[in-house]
């Protein structure tokens, strides 16, 4: 593959993210990576599902008393929103104008970042009100469901800098357009499993 | 680019091993690697029938009894089985298909990498303070109670090792669906590519859960979280499900490779196409798909209600349906075959009424109602050895003496295979059989010793007796290897004389491009086809001869398995509290692999090509030393 070799919009392939063999190979091994992370997901679920309100005998925190809606639907919005700019990254990406590309990669980030401090700010919360990890089993599996997309978050953002940095000089080719590609795909999927957090966990609790 | 045929100091070896990605070379390591924790893994098998070989013995004492016994299942199946069984799909599958290589060359040199440092760390126990003892199933009744770092060390060995399983699944379902040769439709992929297949599918869904319920485990012992702790409103049957979500699947992801080298074996040695090729494929996909749907069949006894036992019993009992359509497919191989008893075929023969009694005794225990006598005693021990020694080790040494010349370019002796073949059938008949029986009279799995004088004297010498024979046909095989190593005959393409598949078309060992020219399959058991059409090549070509494409040789893995094996160091003895320095070292240690990653994300690796001067030079050679 040549590195140096200059598209031109005319001349982009429709599908940069699998115009190579390479491109071909991550794009069907990422999507069973996701399967493998849709798996992990699932077992926390499980768990939390098996330990919501679990604690020791007469504790008094439960899930009803302890979610509020309002600042978690923000979060919520602000990450599929975040969502929605990648999807534009994408756009930007299919018809090889850079620059746009990177502008929205930058808002997606962005809005990750907001995101991400927000879910901080409500995790010291909760630990304000007495709900830290050691707790009892609820918060335990409360923090490992909701920490580890949180963690998902924080690689995505890192993955994201790392990419519009080191390509933020040479523009886009067949090389790493895929790259750009699959980025956005984990992105996508951390905001499925962040829906499926706020229904089963701050929509089913606040419900009781 | 003389690279293709240079001879090698050995510094310049093992850094070349260290820095391939080439499946061929990956496969050796994995072989290698496996065979020396399979050796381990047999020494605590001899220490534990050493020490039951009679009543009340003291050999071992009960602490060092539930160690041996522990890392005995946890090494056999982690760090013997399914690295061994990595170690032929590794070698064989790409060939199969005809690739030049795997999709991702270098997350499988990572994969081997991480399973190696995980089986090292997981084994360091034995020097660092004693090893795991809550069984190889590491229930968490038993594990949290455990003292010491034992389980620290299970659990942080194999996560890392865990890692590479998962990476090596995806990387062979990516080859197979995107590397296939022209014409090598899904219905004409050889049956051992096809198990490869399923396998790394049931490993990419079965290895997250095994990882979410150490961290689990990890964050109870490090963090303080309670997801065990029944007073903080933990729950231990939480692990118990994860475990079986994964250990269910994991007897097939070991099994289904040993049905693939098996069918290759009949078909070979029977000089016959496949009786049932698609019914083989179908039952091989029912048996995937079944193997999530029976886990708590391992756990009827603990109360989970009739509905719930019922479910899974009716689930368990269905798998013998697809599994008894692969046996009549093999039986009707072998009918009416122009058979020849080489050493695989001895082994694939015994192989079937030995996996069937082991199948038989499975569903015995689907039972539900018969699993509660029978749960937790020698019936369990004896039903497990028969299916994963009886199927799975029987197919690793079997697939050992078919791919041998394959890989290394050497034949194995034959009449030595056979007496390791024999020592090692009746021992291990020997040894498990009777075992039955002494499940049946009530003797529990797990105890370090037992009393006299109950009718299990005489039974648990026998089946002493009978591992030492084990013991002395793996010694045999290794003289073998030796011999055949330092005689270092070379052999043909096809030394067996009757290959059908693509890997028997090439050079042995294949140079390290694989194809010079991609081949054109035209059907099942491609390079049989060209023989019977008197095809002096073996092969119909897809493509002119070209540039080939091939990928940089990389020493990251080493460094990203390497940072993640210091960095549990540290994350064990933090758990100390008395231990400044640990935290610093799990730091650093996953500073070392994030930034190795960033390193590998971020630095353009674009590969390098052989030319076609070169190939036709490579194509010369070959031909002049005689090798061809």
């Amino acid at each position: 593959m040549d590195l140096n070799k200059q598209y031109t919009p005319r001349t982009w392939p429709d599908h940069p993210e699998t115009a190579t063999m390479e491109g071909k190979n991550k794009f069907v091994g990422f999507w069973l990576l996701l399967a493998a992370e849709t798996v992990t997901f699932a077992s926390l679920f499980a768990t939390y599902l098996a330990l919501k309100d679990k604690g020791p005998s007469g504790m008094e925190l439960s899930a009803s008393q302890l979610f509020e809606l309002p600042l978690v639907f923000a979060m919520t919005m602000i990450l599929l929103t975040s969502s929605l700019t990648s999807v534009y990254a994408m756009y930007h990406m299919k018809n090889h104008n850079f620059k746009a590309m990177q502008a929205w990669l930058g808002i997606t980030v962005l809005l990750g970042a907001t995101f991400l401090g927000l879910e901080i700010y409500e995790f010291n919360h909760y630990v304000h009100l007495g709900f830290g990890y050691t707790h009892s089993a609820f918060s335990a599996a409360f923090y490992t469901l909701v920490g580890t997309h949180g963690a998902h978050v924080l690689f995505g953002l890192c993955w994201f800098i790392a990419l519009m940095l080191r390509n933020a000089k040479r523009g886009l080719n067949t090389y790493n357009a895929p790259k750009f590609f699959l980025v956005s795909l984990y992105w996508h999927f951390i905001d499925v499993v962040w829906v499926f957090i706020f229904t089963v966990v701050y929509l089913m609790g606040v419900i009781g | 680019m003389s690279s293709i045929a240079q001879k090698k100091g050995f510094g310049a070896t093992i850094w070349d091993y260290m820095t391939t990605v080439d499946h061929k070379k990956i496969a050796i390591l994995y072989l290698i690697s496996g065979g020396f924790f399979f050796l381990v893994g047999g020494l605590e098998a001899m220490l534990i029938r050493i020490q039951l070989m009679k009543a009340g013995n003291d050999f071992l004492s009960a602490g060092t009894y539930n160690e041996v016994m522990t890392m005995h299942g946890t090494t056999m199946i982690f760090l013997a089985a399914m690295p061994l069984l990595l170690a032929f799909m590794n070698a064989v599958m790409p060939l199969q298909i005809g690739a030049r290589d795997v999709a991702f060359p270098f997350l499988n040199s990572l994969g081997f990498w991480l399973f190696l440092f995980g089986g090292i760390f997981l084994n360091l126990s034995w020097f660092m303070g004693g090893a795991p003892d809550a069984g190889w199933t590491n229930y968490a009744s038993l594990a949290i109670a455990s003292e010491g770092h034992g389980i620290d060390f299970y659990a942080l060995g194999l996560t890392i090792s865990g890692f590479g399983t998962l990476i090596a699944g995806i990387n062979f379902v990516v080859t197979i669906i995107n590397m296939r040769a022209p014409g090598m439709t899904y219905m004409r992929m050889p049956l051992f590519t096809w198990t490869t297949f399923v396998a790394s599918v049931l490993i990419i869904f079965a290895f997250p859960p095994l990882t979410v319920g150490i961290f689990f485990m990890v964050f109870d012992r490090m963090f303080g979280a309670n997801f065990f702790d029944v007073t903080m409103g933990g729950n231990t049957i939480i692990w118990e499900h994860l475990f079986w979500i994964f250990g269910h699947p994991e007897v097939y992801i070991l099994v289904l490779p040993a049905f693939g080298i098996f069918s290759e074996i009949f078909a070979i040695f029977s000089r016959k196409r496949l009786f049932g090729y698609t019914a083989l494929v179908f039952a091989t996909i029912l048996i995937g798909f079944y193997g999530f749907m029976v886990w708590a069949h391992h756990m009827f006894t603990v109360g989970l209600g009739p509905t719930a036992n019922a479910v899974f019993a009716l689930a368990t009992m269905a798998i013998a349906v697809p599994t008894g359509i692969k046996i009549f497919n093999w039986l009707l191989t072998i009918w009416g075959g122009s058979i020849t008893f080489t050493t695989p075929m001895i082994y694939a023969i015994a192989f079937i009424p030995s996996f069937v009694a082991g199948g038989v005794t499975g569903v015995m225990q689907a039972i539900a109602p018969l699993d509660y006598q029978l749960h937790d005693s020698y019936f369990i021990v004896a039903h497990f050895h028969y299916v994963i020694v009886g199927g799975v080790v029987l197919a690793i040494l079997a697939g050992t003496h078919l791919y041998w010349p394959k890989m290394f370019g050497t034949m194995l002796n034959e009449k030595l295979g056979k007496w390791t073949f024999w020592f090692f059938f009746i021992g291990f008949h020997l040894t498990f059989f009777i075992q039955h029986f002494l499940g049946l009279m009530g003797m529990p799995r797990r105890v370090y010793t037992f009393v006299g004088d109950q009718g299990w004297d005489l039974y648990n010498a026998i089946s002493s007796v009978g591992a030492l024979f084990m013991a002395i046909g793996v010694i045999i095989m290794l003289v073998n290897v030796i011999m055949t190593t330092v005689k270092n005959e070379r052999v043909g393409n096809d030394p067996w004389g009757d290959g059908r598949t693509l890997e028997w078309a090439i050079p042995s060992p294949p140079p390290f491009y694989n194809f010079a020219q991609t081949p054109l399959v035209r059907g099942l058991d491609s390079y049989w086809i060209e023989k019977m059409e008197g095809n002096k090549k073996g092969m119909t070509f897809a493509e002119p001869l070209g540039d080939i494409h091939m990928p940089n040789n990389s020493f990251i893995p080493v460094v990203i398995s390497l940072g993640l094996f210091i960095a549990s160091f540290g994350a064990l003895y933090h758990l100390d509290g008395d231990k400044p320095w640990a935290l610093p070292v799990l730091i650093i240690g996953l500073a070392i692999t994030f930034i190795s990653m960033l390193v590998r994300s971020l630095k353009d690796d674009l590969g390098f090509h052989i030319t076609k001067a070169e190939l036709l030079e490579d194509q010369k050679r070959g031909e002049t030393d005689g090798s061809k």
